[in-house]
């Protein structure tokens, strides 16, 4: 019962908070709303017994790449975005598939709702010794491959914005 | 006690809201803010099953999503400063050609 009333809340305030992303015309409002779905994507994850994973999309997320998104908005000084004919286009064609992708995913989840099963609260725990276990044995390729990618992103990214020279 | 496929159906909610406002909005910023929605959609999807099948991996996978989604944020925002640089525009309709 507390599951429920828990999930409800914070699946509304997600879903209010992405349709409010994809009305609100101003790009610092959009990357407001995103946070709130952020914030309560990582309050779901803690209803799914996955601590580190709510704290990291909490740090990562909404304080890293948010603060990083509102800061070029910023420095941008980007104000309200204009309606074009092409957007009239990508209304017209996209969301009539875009229903029939989202009818369909939801076809194929409710049809195999009863193979799923059930979710409930500590039913299922990582501790973050566990997790850490598995990133730093299982998975230490990847992890290391993972560190050069962030490294040539770094890169890459200072290569970009540096201003060029005459 | 609740369905999983809860979870999953508020994930393919969030996921198309990304892709709508993916093909409908029309600032760059705000499209790159919608691929950020679609892969936290995809990361409850990925820690939903890890709470099915009793797995660390899919909980695991959400840390490499997560990284690679902030290398292409800072890849991708400093692009938009070039093109903005160049352009004086955020609007992806003006933005149609490789060199100007």
């Amino acid at each position: 019962m507390l599951h429920t009333i828990l999930f409800l809340i914070f699946a509304g305030i997600c879903v209010a908070g992405a349709l409010n992303f994809l009305l609100q015309r101003h790009p610092v409002n959009s990357a407001l709303s995103l946070i709130v779905v952020m914030g309560s994507l990582a309050l779901l994850f803690l209803l799914l017994g996955a601590e580190f994973v709510a704290a990291v999309q909490i740090i990562v997320y909404a304080g890293a790449v948010m603060v990083l998104f509102v800061f070029v908005i910023m420095l941008l000084n980007a104000g309200e975005e204009e309606r074009t004919r092409g957007s009239r286009v990508a209304l017209f064609l996209g969301v009539p598939g875009l229903i029939a992708l989202f009818g369909l995913l939801c076809w194929t989840l409710s049809a195999s709702r009863f193979q799923l099963g059930q979710v409930q609260i500590g039913g299922y725990y990582v501790p973050t010794q566990e997790l850490g276990i598995a990133l730093f044995r299982e998975f230490l390729l990847p992890f290391e491959i993972t560190s050069v990618l962030v490294l040539i992103a770094i890169m890459g990214a200072v290569v970009l914005a540096r201003k060029e020279r005459p | 006690m609740i369905p999983l496929s809860w979870y999953l159906i508020l994930s393919a909610i969030l996921f198309a809201i990304g892709v709508a406002s993916f093909l409908i909005k029309r600032s760059i910023i705000t499209i790159f803010m919608s691929i950020e929605l679609m892969l936290n959609a995809v990361n409850l999807t990925f820690v939903a099953f890890a709470n099915h099948w009793h797995q660390v991996s899919g909980q695991v996978f959400v840390f490499f999503v997560m990284v690679v989604a902030a290398a292409e944020a800072a890849v991708g925002l400093a692009i938009v400063l070039a093109v903005f640089r160049t352009r004086e525009t955020l609007n992806v309709d003006q933005v149609n050609l490789l060199k100007l």
